[in-house]
């Protein structure tokens, strides 16, 4: 969209300080120009409007709206870039310079303003507030959330995960990625894509993946269909549950995710494992040292700080999750963790306060991280 | 997916051809755990792509691994299932599913790219304290915002509408693709946007022709993470879209209600799962390395 109009854009800039003589056509071509671009951007709002109007009107034919929407979300986002950057154009050469910083930054301020930045700090301030969100109740509904059972079941339940599945997915992707490097090329490839490919899968299509693995039905109920327990029928023990047998049933949950992310793990992973100089390794061996004392003593310690990011990253993953714990079991049998625990308090139960605080909960736990963070790359400016 | 079902083979013909890595009984545990690994992987993926093909009262009936056993009779395998999810409401949620992704990729990359333009090259007033903001607000949990902005939606009553979950879809991605973007764009030589500059180049100008052409790796990167991860996201799309208008589910959301459904829609399941993930596995194998790329850069974040 933007492309074809570029050649007059440069047309203005270089006609406008040279002024010569005789360019009339060009200046009257300049302020037709100046004026339709000053209409854009209410243009391009009122095509919002109307789309959004289209789009509201379910009795329209699906795919044509889809198509629009399309269309008009993209392509209107690009249009209203240009149009704002045609109008600071006209602004005197030193304003200009000021200005054109802000229409370039400013939209993705305002959008993380209003997204990120003000929901954060009103999630802070509902949290102080009692359920309906009229009276300010202090730090009581931090109190119930660490005093009441079902709060104390979510959050145990949550820091459970969030130890067992990082250290899990760097483990096997560690070893994966160490394995791998050790396979001709052509099967290296293949065997990281199949661990890689769940990673494209969604925690909900995971569930359901899991869904045949974990299934259980009561005896006299026909045969089992689910791989756990087929197993267990053939070996002649009983079918269990898996999903309902106390505490467990969260480690089951967690292979879900474990599944997912390991291959997060392992491709990361495998990237620094190939990073390891050569000759140190050819060295260590010459030494007579072994795989193993190779992969202790030179492989680990030099990749630790990709294995702390990878570590990290897939902590805050899982101290997010949702989807797998809402799809599987919602909440039940002891399986609620805080993330899930929020949803339900906010949308079943319309307790905003304790809603609130227990997503406060989930940002105070990564908050470090967010420090961390920041202070790195003060550190990274500080130094460029 | 039938590459993937061949993939555990070519480990095994593989190994002993290759005439640089002969097969030595030294080697034989790394295989063997390398196999079963695969194996352990490929099992949950494999079990749902066969049930999806089979007839719906197969599957109610007994285990997929049993298909082994008849898998060159043609009354095995059936498309019935498609069929029928499609029909019951997957059809309508494949279209709606890329009626959300695909602004809601492009919109964050158009916005993010402008912002990290001005935060590499363009000189303003609070731009390290801004964009240390922008790092900080990366790990911001999602949860967080949820309640103040449905509350803003419901007033403005933009809730069960596209533009709204494109925004929340803007909103969340945005502070990594900024610093992405950011990190790559700065990183490009000056001395290419000097010489454009005395050719007379205005900024608008030097963006289009020549910061975006030279950051495609860096966008491809970041188009990849933010459709797997509009496309598989649950939550914004329940509580923004399915929830005020059930027309508007995507496929995350239809196949959870699905699942919901338990034991009497077991029979469906398969396939409404695969349909969910045929485009992102397409997506995935497509784009692996600007995937893998952007996993690279996304995860050594700050």
């Amino acid at each position: 969209m933007t492309t074809p109009l570029l050649p007059t854009d440069e047309d203005v800039e270089v006609s406008h300080p040279t002024g010569e003589p005789g360019s009339r056509d060009n200046s009257l071509q300049v302020w037709v120009l100046r004026i339709l671009s000053a209409l854009v951007v209410p243009a391009v709002l009122g095509l919002f409007f109307f789309t959004f109007q289209f789009l509201q009107d379910s009795s329209r034919n699906k795919v044509i709206q889809i198509v629009v929407a399309i269309v008009v979300g993209v392509g209107g986002v690009w249009l209203l870039y240009w149009a704002m950057d045609r109008l600071v154009s006209l602004l005197p050469e030193r304003a200009e310079a000021g200005v054109r910083p802000f229409v370039f930054a400013g939209p993705a301020l305002v959008i993380l303003g209003f997204y990120l930045v003000y929901p954060t700090i009103d999630t802070i301030i509902t949290s102080l507030r009692d359920s309906s969100g009229e009276e300010f109740v202090g730090f009581a509904n931090y109190v119930v959330i660490f005093t009441e059972a079902i709060y104390i079941e979510a959050l145990r339940n949550s820091f459970i995960w969030a130890i067992v599945v990082p250290v899990i997915c760097v483990v096997v992707g560690l070893v994966i990625a160490t394995l791998a490097d050790r396979m001709p090329r052509k099967t290296e490839s293949s065997f990281k894509s199949l661990i890689f490919l769940p990673l494209a899968v969604s925690f909900v299509g995971a569930s359901v993946v899991f869904t045949f693995i974990y299934n259980f039905r009561p005896e006299g109920f026909g045969e089992q269909i689910g791989l756990l327990n087929s197993i267990v029928a053939a070996w002649g023990g009983d079918p269990v549950d898996w999903l309902r047998v106390p505490f467990w049933n969260n480690l089951f949950l967690m292979v879900i995710l474990i599944w997912t992310q390991t291959g997060f793990a392992m491709v990361i992973l495998s990237s620094a494992v190939k990073g390891v100089p050569e000759d140190i390794v050819e060295a260590a061996r010459i030494d007579g040292a072994n795989e193993w004392q190779v992969f202790r003593r030179i492989t680990v310690p030099t990749i630790a700080s990709t294995i702390v990011v990878v570590w990290t990253t897939i902590l805050i993953t899982t101290w997010k999750v949702y989807d797998i714990v809402a799809v599987t079991t919602g909440g039940r049998d002891g399986t609620s963790v805080v993330a899930e625990r929020m949803v339900t308090e906010f949308f079943t139960f319309q307790n905003n306060g304790v809603g609130a605080a227990l997503a406060v909960v989930l940002l105070i736990v990564v908050t470090p991280i967010l420090v961390i963070n920041v202070r790195r790359f003060r550190q990274q400016e500080a130094t460029r | 997916m039938t590459a993937v079902a061949e993939k555990p083979q070519t480990v095994e013909t593989k190994r002993p051809v290759d005439p640089n890595q002969s097969f030595t009984a030294s080697r034989f545990p790394i295989y063997l755990t390398c196999v079963i690994i695969a194996v352990l992987w490929l099992i949950p993926a494999l079990g749902l792509m066969v049930s999806s093909f089979r007839a719906p009262q197969a599957i109610r009936a007994n285990g997929w691994w049993t298909v082994f056993g008849e898998i060159f009779n043609s009354a095995t395998w059936t498309l019935e299932n498609y069929a029928t999810v499609l029909d019951q409401g997957f059809g309508n949620a494949f279209a709606n599913s890329l009626a959300v992704t695909i602004p809601s990729v492009v919109i964050p990359i158009t916005v993010a790219a402008f912002a990290a333009y001005a935060f590499a090259w363009m000189d303003f007033p609070g731009r390290t304290i801004l964009f240390a903001l922008v790092v900080a607000l990366i790990v911001v949990p999602l949860q967080m915002t949820l309640i103040p902005i449905l509350r803003i939606y419901t007033d403005l009553d933009i809730t069960g509408t596209f533009p709204g979950v494109w925004l929340a879809h803007t909103g969340f991605g945005l502070p990594l693709a900024i610093y992405l973007l950011r990190n790559y764009m700065g990183s490009l030589p000056s001395s290419l946007i000097e010489s454009a500059q005395i050719d007379g180049a205005g900024p608008y100008t030097i963006f289009t022709r020549l910061i975006i052409p030279l950051s495609t790796p860096v966008l491809a990167a970041f188009a990849t993470l933010q459709f797997l991860w509009v496309w598989n996201d649950y939550l914004v799309a329940l509580v923004f879209l399915g929830v005020a208008d059930p027309t508007k589910e995507v496929v995350t959301v239809a196949l959870a209600a699905l699942k919901g459904r338990g034991e009497g829609a077991l029979s469906l399941l398969p396939a409404g799962a695969m349909v969910s993930m045929i485009l992102p596995l397409v997506v995935f194998f497509a784009l692996q390395r600007y995937f893998v790329r952007g996993l690279t850069a996304g995860s050594v974040k700050g």
